[in-house]
């Protein structure tokens, strides 16, 4: 298929659409309500299911209940609404229950601002909900990404039976760029035997819950689920390095903050200074090899640029140790940095004139 | 050149740039012009955001109050009546898109129903929305019926963002063409980066019209 230009929200529903999701279950609110839109506009002419559910509260459960029931299913949102959605991830999360969760992060805490910002990490990748659990969390910098994403997103979920976020900024919500959707095949996915899809009077039936009555049994299935964390940790650790051996000054973004970065790096390039930066893709499970990679060389400094106040830099601290300093620019509440700004860190780091 | 311009279109067919380029336009033949974000749909990317550049060139701008705050507030402002007294200069009035957005215009047709206004509809052929001919005439028909006005010229302004090429707009004019016959709605412009529509076939010359960008993202500039 060519290219075509599409908003990143409509692009990922339609992306959603296309990796077989038949089921969306979602309430309204900016920046990430074209998602909805674009569903309730389509999904009734392919035999899905739209549904604008009462609340927040009401879709993610929604959601469990579908995904329970083995079919693919995602609800989308923004923060203040994930923050409603915690209580049903947790329950999806101790069910074990495959879903998309889309979180098209604003400003915050609070009901906070409509303006792009990445204040949820936190949320998204230590916990949110309680209990000891894990998100797959992808965080697309395009919004090609965004798309190829989504459909890996699905299959992340049902092979390990577990919650995967897609999370993105605003701006990565509400921007228009050329994307192309890539075919893929789900009309042969693997067997769900665990799902409540009736028994058909042949097996035992299936049963979808998180209360367990014996202290033993949830602590082995929690250790259980850890092990498949582990697993995720193994496998699916995705992330971009550019020029980072060489680098004195690595940068550490995530998002379309990545992009900004990017323009800042090229052109404290021009200027002699050497820079790489280290993207993470997944932000859990945190790509620490990508650090591990750059500590093995020469002796550099760490500059993480975030839409927070310093979110992610607990996790590159936590990846560099003792080994190399760790610095930090942010913007928030939805404004975003300039390559300016980025820069300017980059010179006060790089020690060039 | 009509007094009252009012730019439609899908979202995300570029109507904005269109609509700046053309407030730009009329200020350069007429010695001022007025441009009035009517967009109640779209929080981001929006003729608010050229705000500084605009009334530096002479161009008034009226828009919503709450425009690019934290206020997801879809009201208009009240001086958008001002375009329609005699003394207004020409002025662009840029909605929101869809016919989501043209909600919005139809308070106005007690007073365009008496001026002699021009409607564009900015098409955007690689949008997967309007790729087609019904598709773009569903959404012409559907502005129309909402906000009670006739879309008077097409304009063709085809493009991939940052891929766009001469490709996409010449494999797009049979199309544009198509949607002109079947409404009877003339093709008045062909919009795009100068770069790229001064690469066109000399029979398109006439309907040139080249855009100066302003709905930048903050990582492709570096100001």
């Amino acid at each position: 298929m060519s290219k075509v230009l599409m908003k990143g929200n409509e692009a990922l529903a339609e992306a959603a659409i296309r990796a077989g999701c038949r089921h969306f279950f979602g309430y309204p609110i900016t920046p990430q309500t074209e998602v909805s839109a674009y569903m309730a506009k389509k999904m009734p002419k392919i035999g899905g299911t739209f549904l604008q559910a009462e609340s927040e509260v009401a879709a993610i459960n929604m959601v469990y209940g579908a995904g329970g029931a083995g079919v693919r299913v995602m609800t989308s949102s923004s923060s203040p609404g994930i923050s409603l959605k915690q209580e049903g991830i947790s329950y999806i999360a101790g069910a074990d229950v495959p879903c998309v969760i889309v979180n098209i992060v604003r400003g915050g805490p609070g009901l906070g601002g409509i303006q792009p910002a990445q204040s949820d990490y936190f949320q998204a990748t230590k916990g949110g909900g309680h209990g000891d659990y894990h998100l797959v969390v992808l965080a697309p910098s395009s919004i090609q990404e965004m798309v190829d994403l989504t459909s890996d997103a699905f299959d992340i979920g049902d092979k390990y039976r577990c919650p995967v976020m897609i999370m993105g900024d605003g701006m990565l919500g509400q921007m228009m760029e050329p994307v192309e959707f890539k075919d893929a095949d789900v009309s042969n996915l693997p067997e769900k035997t665990w799902a409540t899809t009736g028994t058909g009077m042949k097996r035992k039936k299936n049963i979808i819950n998180s209360l367990f009555l014996e202290a033993s049994e949830l602590e082995k299935l929690v250790l259980e689920r850890q092990e498949r964390y582990a697993e995720i940790a193994k496998n699916e650790v995705r992330y971009e390095a550019v020029d980072v051996e060489d680098a004195d000054v690595v940068l550490v973004a995530y998002g379309t903050t990545s992009r900004i970065a990017k323009t800042a790096m090229a052109k404290a390039k021009e200027m002699g200074l050497k820079v790489g930066i280290i993207r993470p893709i997944t932000l859990w499970p945190f790509p620490f090899e990508a650090f591990n990679n750059a500590l093995n060389g020469k002796d550099k400094k760490f500059l993480c640029v975030e839409m927070s106040t310093g979110q992610m830099i607990e996790d590159v601290k936590l990846a560099v140790g003792d080994k190399a300093e760790v610095h930090f620019f942010g913007r928030t509440g939805g404004i975003v940095p300039t390559p300016k700004e980025i820069l300017n860190k980059i010179i006060e780091l790089g020690g060039a004139k | 050149m009509k007094k009252i311009n009012i730019v439609t279109g899908h979202y995300g067919s570029g109507k904005t740039e269109f609509a700046i380029n053309y407030a730009l336009k009329l200020k350069e033949s007429h010695g001022s012009s007025v441009i009035c974000d009517m967009d109640i749909v779209n929080p981001y990317f929006r003729t608010n955001d050229a705000v500084s550049f605009l009334k530096n060139e002479g161009v008034s701008v009226i828009a919503p109050e709450y425009a690019n705050t934290n206020l997801d507030l879809p009201s208009l402002p009240s001086d958008i009546i001002s375009v329609f007294s005699e003394n207004s200069p020409p002025s662009v009035l840029d909605v929101g898109g869809d016919d989501d957005g043209a909600i919005a215009l139809g308070q106005f047709y007690p007073y365009l129903s008496k001026e002699d206004y021009e409607m564009f509809f900015v098409i955007n052929a690689l949008r997967p929305d309007t790729s087609s001919a019904d598709g773009i005439i569903k959404l012409i028909k559907d502005i129309e019926y909402v906000s009670r006005c006739k879309v008077t010229s097409l304009v063709n302004n085809t493009n991939l963002s940052y891929l766009s090429s001469v490709k996409d707009i010449t494999d797009s004019i049979s199309l544009i063409d198509e949607v002109s016959n079947l409404t009877g709605i003339k093709v008045k412009y062909i919009s795009g980066k100068e770069d790229i529509l001064s690469k066109l076939p000399e029979e398109l010359k006439e309907k040139l019209f080249p855009l100066k960008l302003f709905m930048q993202l903050p990582f492709d500039a570096f100001a």
